[in-house]
C-alpha cells in the first residue's frame, strides 16, 4: 500500500488532513470547541447563552417553512397565517414552533443577561462582548417587532401603529421619520412589505453576524465563572486552566442536559398552551387587521411591557420617548456604571445584592404594569418602578463604590 | 444549587401565565362558564348542525372545510354533503355564508363577521353568555338589545328557541364632587317574557353545543396538538435520562 501510495504522491492523514491544509479545520475546533477552555463550576445560570443559539435555530428553520406559504401583503397576510395554522401539513407545528420561539428568545435572553448582572460578566476584560450582547438584544427587538406585523392581526396593526408613532414625538424631523418608517401616511400594505423585508433578510442577517462575533470575543478572554475569578491566571504546565474543563466534551455534555429540559418547557407551552393565556399569542390578534376599529385596549407583546411601562409613565409625549430610549440603552455602560472591584454577586456587600433585588423587582413590576390599563394606581406605582429602574444604573457609579466587598479566593472553590 | 431552584420557580412562574387570561372581553355583565368539552364527539356534531342551520345564513367561516370537519368529528362525504353542505358542492370548499357580503353591510349597518376564529378572538364563554343575552327592547331596529355586546346590530335568530326574555336594571345614582349626579344602570338578571320551544336548561345545551363547535373550528387541530404532545414530551424525559446519564459519566473525574 504505501508503495502506491508514493507512487500517486499520496500523503497520510487522510481527508481531514487534506482538508486541513486547505482550511483551518482542525485548529478551528481546538480553539473554539475541544481546547477551549471554561470554568468547572458553571451553574444552571450559565446554560442560556447556548439555549438563546437553540432558539435562534428554531427561529431560522422554521421561518424558512414559514415563508414559504406566507404572502406578505394586507390583502393576503392574515388568511395565508391561517392558511399555514389549517391547510399546510405540520404548518400549525412549524407556526408554533415559531411563535412560541419568539417569546422564549426573550426568555433566554434577558435571563442570559441577568446572569451577566450576577456575577460581573460585563466587566473588564469582557466589556466588549457585552456591548456586542447589547446589539445582539437590540436587532433582537427590532426583529420581533416587525415578526409581530406580519400576521397582521388587530394588534399587529394597533400596536405598531402606537410604536412607530412614539418616533413622531422627536422635534423636527419626528414626523418626516415615522413616514419614512412606514412608507406611507399610515401602516398599511407598504408598511407590511418593508417589514417582511427586514424580518427575513436584513435583521436575521445582522443577529447571526453579531452572535458569530459575540462568541469570537467570548473565545478571546474565556467565559466568566460564578466566582468572577480569571481562570487564565492559574496555567497548569500544559498550558491548560487548572479550574478549567474543556468546552467539548464537558460542558457540551452538560448543555445537552439543560437543553432537553429547555425543550420539554418549550414542548410544554407549544403544544398545551400556545397562546399562554394571550401573553404569547394575543387573543385580539385572532381578529385581522382593522383599521376602523382601535382595540379598546393597546398592549404591546410581554417582552417589551416593562419599556412600554416607563413611556406611559411620562406625562410629556416627547421625555416620554427619552426616557423610554434611555432606558433600552443605558445597560450598554454597565461595565462603567459598575465600579465594584469585585465581580460576582458571592463577594459583593449588601449594598449591590439590595440594589439588584430591587432592580429585578421594579422591572418584573414594570413588566406586568405595562399591560395593565394606565390609569389610577398603576400610573403612580410604574412612576416608582421607573425611578428605581433609572437609579439603579444611574447610582451606580456610587453605591459600588462604598459597598463593602470581600475578598476573591484565587481559585475556583 | 440555591440557584437551580430560584430558576425553577421563575420558569413555573411564566408556565402559571397559561392559566391567568390577558384580557378580559368587556360588556355588562359578568361572562357565564360556557363548560365546553372539546373531546365530544356528538356535541361538536350537533353543534355544527346548529351552525349550519342558525348561523351559517349570514355568517361564514371562511377557513373551516367540510372535509376538515368530516375528519375530525367521524362524518363520512354522504353525511356531509346530505345535513351540513347547504350551499357548497364539494367537501374541501370553505363555510360561505348564504348573504351577499355588499348587502349585508347595507343591511345591518356591518357586515356580519366571519366566525373562523370568534371563539379564538373573544373565547368561549363571551359567546356562550351573549348568545343567552338577548333581551327585548321595543325601539331598537331589531327588536332586542344584548346585555353582553349592547347596541349589536345582530337579531335574536334563536329567539323561537329561548322565547323572549327582559332585562332588568337598577339605577345607580352617584355624585362626584362638583355635585352632578350621574345614572348608571346595573344588569340585575333576565324575566322571561314569552316561552321558546326549549326550556332553559335545553337551550343552554343547545348554544353550548353551538359554542364547542365553534371553538373547535378556531383551531382544528387542537386535540391532535395535544396528542402529539404527549408523546414529545415522554420521548424527552427518555432522552433526559440518557443525556444525564452521559454526563455523569463525562465528569466523574472533574473535582
Amino acid at each position: 500500500m504505501a508503495k502506491i501510495e508514493a507512487e500517486v504522491g499520496q500523503q497520510k492523514g487522510g481527508l481531514l488532513k487534506w482538508i486541513d491544509d486547505r482550511f483551518p479545520f482542525s485548529e478551528t475546533m481546538k480553539y473554539h470547541v475541544t481546547e477551549y477552555y471554561a470554568s468547572k463550576n458553571f451553574n444552571i445560570w450559565y446554560v442560556f447563552g447556548v439555549l438563546a443559539m437553540v432558539v435562534l435555530v428554531i427561529q431560522l428553520l422554521t421561518g424558512i417553512f414559514l415563508t414559504m406559504n406566507y404572502k406578505p401583503s394586507a390583502e393576503e397576510a392574515f388568511a395565508s397565517v391561517e392558511y399555514i395554522m389549517r391547510d399546510v401539513e405540520w404548518g400549525w407545528l412549524i407556526r408554533y414552533m415559531h411563535s412560541t420561539g419568539a417569546s422564549f428568545f426573550f426568555v433566554v435572553v434577558y435571563l442570559h443577561m441577568f446572569r451577566a448582572m450576577l456575577y460581573g460578566s460585563y466587566k473588564k476584560p469582557r466589556e466588549l462582548i457585552w456591548i456586542i450582547g447589547m446589539l445582539i438584544f437590540f436587532v433582537l427587538m427590532a426583529e420581533a417587532f416587525a415578526g409581530y406585523l406580519l400576521p397582521w392581526g388587530q394588534m399587529s396593526y394597533w400596536g405598531a401603529q402606537v410604536i412607530i408613532s412614539l418616533f413622531g414625538a422627536i422635534p423636527g424631523i419626528g414626523e418626516s421619520l415615522v413616514e419614512i418608517i412606514r412608507g406611507d401616511y399610515s401602516i398599511s400594505d407598504i408598511t407590511l412589505n418593508r417589514f417582511f423585508a427586514l424580518h427575513v433578510i436584513a435583521l436575521p442577517l445582522a443577529l447571526i453576524g453579531l452572535v458569530f462575533v459575540h462568541i469570537v470575543a467570548l473565545h478571546e478572554v474565556g467565559s466568566n465563572n460564578p466566582d468572577g475569578i480569571e481562570i487564565k491566571e492559574h496555567k497548569g504546565p500544559d498550558g491548560v486552566p487548572l479550574d478549567g474543563v474543556a468546552f467539548h466534551p464537558y460542558h457540551t455534555s452538560k448543555d445537552l442536559v439543560a437543553i432537553i429540559v429547555f425543550l420539554m418547557i418549550f414542548s410544554f407551552v407549544l403544544f398545551f398552551a400556545p397562546e399562554m393565556g394571550g401573553y404569547f399569542l394575543e387573543y385580539a390578534n385572532f381578529e385581522p387587521a382593522n383599521v376602523k376599529a382601535t382595540p379598546e385596549h393597546i398592549a404591546p407583546v410581554w417582552y417589551f411591557t416593562p419599556f412600554y411601562a416607563i413611556l406611559r409613565a411620562v406625562p410629556d409625549k416627547l421625555w416620554g420617548f427619552i426616557l423610554f430610549g434611555l432606558s433600552v440603552i443605558l445597560p450598554v455602560f454597565l461595565p462603567w456604571l459598575d465600579r465594584a472591584r469585585v465581580k460576582s454577586i458571592r463577594y459583593r456587600g449588601w449594598i449591590y445584592k439590595a440594589a439588584l433585588t430591587l432592580f429585578v423587582i421594579s422591572f418584573i413590576s414594570l413588566g406586568w404594569l405595562g399591560v395593565q390599563p394606565s390609569e389610577g394606581v398603576y400610573v403612580l406605582a410604574a412612576r416608582i418602578f421607573s425611578v428605581i429602574y433609572f437609579a439603579f444604573f444611574l447610582l451606580m457609579p456610587y453605591y459600588t463604590t462604598i459597598d463593602k466587598t470581600k475578598p476573591v479566593p484565587d481559585r475556583v472553590v | 444549587m440555591k440557584n437551580t431552584k430560584s430558576l425553577f420557580a421563575l420558569m413555573l412562574l411564566v408556565a402559571g401565565f397559561s392559566a391567568t387570561p390577558a384580557v378580559a372581553a368587556g360588556g355588562g355583565a359578568e361572562l357565564e362558564k360556557a363548560n365546553i368539552d372539546p373531546s365530544a364527539i356528538p356535541s361538536l356534531q350537533r353543534g355544527a348542525r346548529n351552525y349550519m342551520n342558525y348561523c351559517s345564513g349570514c355568517h361564514s367561516a371562511q377557513y373551516v372545510r367540510f372535509n376538515t370537519i368530516g375528519k375530525h368529528l367521524e362524518l363520512s362525504d354522504e353525511q356531509l354533503v346530505d345535513n351540513l353542505m347547504f350551499n357548497a358542492d364539494k367537501t374541501f370548499e370553505t363555510i360561505r355564508s348564504a348573504m351577499p357580503a355588499a348587502g349585508a353591510e347595507r343591511w345591518y349597518g356591518v357586515a356580519p363577521p366571519d366566525l373562523s376564529l370568534m371563539a379564538r378572538s373573544k373565547g368561549a364563554d363571551y359567546i356562550y353568555t351573549f348568545l343567552k343575552s338577548f333581551y327585548v327592547q321595543e325601539d331598537s331596529p331589531t327588536g332586542v338589545n344584548n346585555v353582553v355586546m349592547p347596541a349589536t346590530s345582530m337579531p335574536h335568530v334563536l329567539w323561537e328557541l329561548q322565547g323572549y326574555q327582559r332585562a332588568i336594571f337598577s339605577e345607580h345614582e352617584e355624585s362626584d364632587e362638583a355635585g352632578n349626579v350621574t345614572t348608571t344602570l346595573h344588569f340585575e338578571g333576565f324575566e322571561q317574557v314569552s316561552e321558546g320551544t326549549l326550556d332553559a336548561e335545553d337551550y343552554d345545551d343547545f348554544v353550548r353545543d353551538t359554542v364547542n363547535f365553534l371553538a373547535y373550528i378556531a383551531e382544528p387541530i387542537r386535540g391532535e396538538r395535544r396528542k402529539i404532545g404527549t408523546w414529545v414530551i415522554m420521548y424527552l424525559i427518555v432522552f433526559f435520562i440518557i443525556a444525564l446519564m452521559l454526563k455523569k459519566q463525562i465528569w466523574k473525574d472533574v473535582h
